[in-house]
């Protein structure tokens, strides 16, 4: 893992996007060209930016958006059996963020409000009542808070992961 | 010109079931199903939305103000469409319609911006590496890192410019991703002279990048083998914005529907109506609706929009350089409508240069550094805004009460005008290529590959909470389970079947 060694080990990273937007994914995305040193240290394994279909074993998950399905928390579940770290990324994950404003509204009323007939077939999963934070489901290792966190703090995470060092708290913002 | 034989088989019991789960390389969560029969003949194929946020619903009830900022949440990847598409329909409503001259230019700087980093986003991030790697690459080289080891400067041009395109909404929404600046009636801030200087200074690389980039678009297209020239060719009408004259228009403008012969069937369309023109249908093995022309109901009015529809609904680009690019396009179809699906590649790079050629024109205006910002008029009820979104014709309509609450919202998003052609587009490529066929790993990424072009954004298709997995489903004709395959952790395919209440598939 130090990048002293001449011939380190990737770290393999996981990333999905849960009940969120990708906005978080994007801003990982604005580190923009220093994304090319970070894959001289890290290797993706399933994430919407790879082919790879479920998680494999993986230093760091990171995980957008809060949980709004039955597919979220098997997924979420999937995440924490297979990640070593696992970080919350930004404000969905970490609080639920925006899409919980429906959680004072009853799920079958908005359905039959929105689409007038429910959809209900089998290939749908589940919508759970309210959406809720992945900390209340599994044990989270770091949080990036933000709406989304900020490229720099993605970037700073991952350095210090990549160092081995415990990730400093800097860089936190809430906007 | 639908096929609804496919879409839901005449007895899905028993069917094979297969299931690509989720789509990958796309923004959102979907997943496709597909029954098979015997002798792996195709019976069912759909495109399924599997989630669902309510966005319609909890903007109810809230302060008008603040649904420009809450509705960028539906998209992370193109928050500024939303963010636009909301606040030209609540100018309506506070009577701030026209906005002033300063505020209209930082709006379309802003918006240029967005479809610069989309549009790269989708091209070199997620869909070059079927393009330059082929269909059947091995799942581990089929990512950006893939091309960044086999096309280094592809892949840093496509960073750069995508960085560009953010660093032009930062300029002038405060934030490259959820930034604000944009508010009913005109805008908050101005452009800093500094910045916009910085973003000046690089025109010409960016220009350059640009170019290159519609250059390797075509070169990809024009090399395709015989098979894939016609890959996934389900013709459509068009649908989308157009200005002036039939001016190319991504920010305002009138709505205009060419059918799939080319001829032009509405035209000069007021956005405010446009519930005279489209409805919406639902089905109950997806969230995400099916808008059709009213004119000719659910199973015949679907469209296309995009920047396939765009560049061909037209009748001109207002810049010089996406002009001439255009005119080469045509000319290499034939002058023939073309409804392939891999050209919208080819297209989505001339609208990207088109973007750089206005963000060059606008950062020369002075106007974006100042003047009034802010209109103010009669209040009114509701209003609609529509803005052509990176993946097309998006629509925000708001009424909003005395007491300043949203008392309707209704949104009609890029990706769900497309769900009837994306699911034709499945269709017409299982009938191609996986019909009869043993499937493979790579003849399912066929269908990814088809679903790519039109760069769905299914997070803000379903308005919905979370994740689009994508699944392929095969049966008999009986509707029994053959075999059932999906994708492992690493990407490669296995069988089996899966006995679940879900096999029973309406």
């Amino acid at each position: 893992m130090s990048t002293a060694n001449p011939a380190p080990a990737k770290l393999r990273v996981a990333t999905v996007s849960l009940a969120g937007c990708f906005g978080c994914h994007m801003s990982f995305l604005d580190i923009d060209e220093r994304l090319f040193e970070l894959i001289e240290h890290i290797q993706f394994d399933r994430s919407p930016l790879t082919d790879i279909k479920t998680v494999g074993l993986c230093d760091i998950g990171l995980i957008e958006g809060g949980l709004c399905n039955a597919e979220n928390v098997e997924v979420l579940r999937a995440f924490r059996a297979n990640c070593r770290v696992l970080v919350a990324v930004g404000a969905c994950a970490i609080t639920g963020g925006l899409p919980a404003l429906r959680n004072h509204l009853d799920v079958g009323d908005m359905l039959q409000a929105v689409y007038g007939t429910v959809p209900d077939d089998p290939e749908l999963p589940l919508p759970l009542n309210k959406v809720h934070p992945i900390h209340e489901v599994v044990r989270i290792d770091h949080s990036l808070p933000g709406c989304p966190p900020s490229a720099d703090a993605f970037w700073h995470l991952l350095q210090d992961l990549i160092a081995g060092r415990e990730p400093a708290h800097g860089l936190i913002r809430y906007d | 010109m639908t096929t609804p034989s496919l879409e839901t088989a005449a007895d899905p019991q028993g069917l094979r079931r297969i299931v690509i789960d989720p789509v990958s390389r796309v923004e959102g969560h979907g997943k496709v199903t597909l029954l098979l029969g015997d002798d792996n003949r195709i019976q069912q194929v759909r495109l399924h939305i599997v989630e669902f946020r309510g966005f319609e619903r909890f903007i109810v009830g809230r302060p008008y103000w603040e649904v420009p900022v809450m509705v960028q949440r539906l998209c992370g990847i193109c928050p500024v469409s939303h963010h636009l598409a909301a606040t030209k329909a609540l100018d309506r409503v506070v009577g701030g319609w026209p906005v002033p001259e300063a505020a209209d230019k930082i709006r379309r700087l802003m918006h240029h911006g967005q479809i610069v980093q989309s549009h790269a986003l989708h091209f070199f991030h997620l869909s070059s590496p079927d393009l330059l790697f082929g269909f059947d690459a091995a799942v581990a080289q089929r990512n950006i890192v893939g091309v960044a080891m086999a096309h280094p400067e592809a892949a840093r041009q496509g960073v750069m410019l995508r960085k560009f395109g953010q660093e032009v909404i930062r300029i002038t929404a405060g934030k490259r991703v959820h930034g604000t600046g944009s508010i009913p009636g005109g805008m908050n801030r101005a452009v800093d002279a500094a910045e916009r200087d910085t973003l000046r200074a690089q025109l010409p690389q960016v220009l350059a990048w640009a170019e290159a980039a519609v250059d390797l678009a075509e070169r990809l297209h024009t090399g395709l083998p015989d098979h894939l020239v016609g890959f996934a060719d389900t013709p459509a009408a068009m649908m989308s914005l157009v200005g002036p004259g039939g001016a190319m228009e991504f920010y305002d403008g009138t709505l205009r529907v060419r059918e799939a012969d080319g001829r032009v069937a509405v035209d000069g369309f007021e956005d405010q109506r446009y519930r005279e023109l489209i409805g919406e249908g639902v089905k109950p093995w997806t969230y995400m609706k099916f808008p059709y022309r009213l004119a000719l109901g659910p199973d015949a009015g679907w469209y296309r929009v995009g920047p396939l529809a765009r560049l061909q609904n037209c009748d001109f680009i207002p810049t010089p350089r996406a002009e001439a690019r255009r005119q080469a396009f045509v000319a290499a179809q034939g002058g023939r409508p073309v409804h392939a699906v891999l050209a919208t590649h080819w297209a989505r790079m001339i609208e990207l240069l088109h973007g750089v050629e206005v963000i060059a024109q606008l950062l020369d205006d002075p106007a974006i550094l100042g003047g009034p910002l802010l209109a103010t008029g009669e209040r009114q009820r509701g209003g609609v805004g529509i803005i052509e979104a990176p993946r097309g014709t998006l629509i925000h309509e708001y009424e909003v009460g005395d007491d300043d609450l949203v008392t309707s919202c209704n949104l009609i998003v890029s990706t769900t005008h497309n769900n009837q052609a994306m699911n034709e587009a499945v269709r017409s490529v299982a009938l191609q290529y996986l019909d009869g066929q043993t499937i493979t790993e790579p003849l399912l990424n066929h269908i990814e590959v088809a679903i790519r072009a039109y760069d769905p954004c299914l997070s803000c298709a379903t308005h919905a909470l979370g994740q689009m997995p994508l699944a392929v489903t095969l049966r008999n004709a009986r509707g029994e389970v053959l075999d059932h395959v999906h994708r492992s952790s690493r990407g490669d395919t296995v069988r089996g079947t899966r006995p679940h209440s879900a096999e029973a598939a309406r």
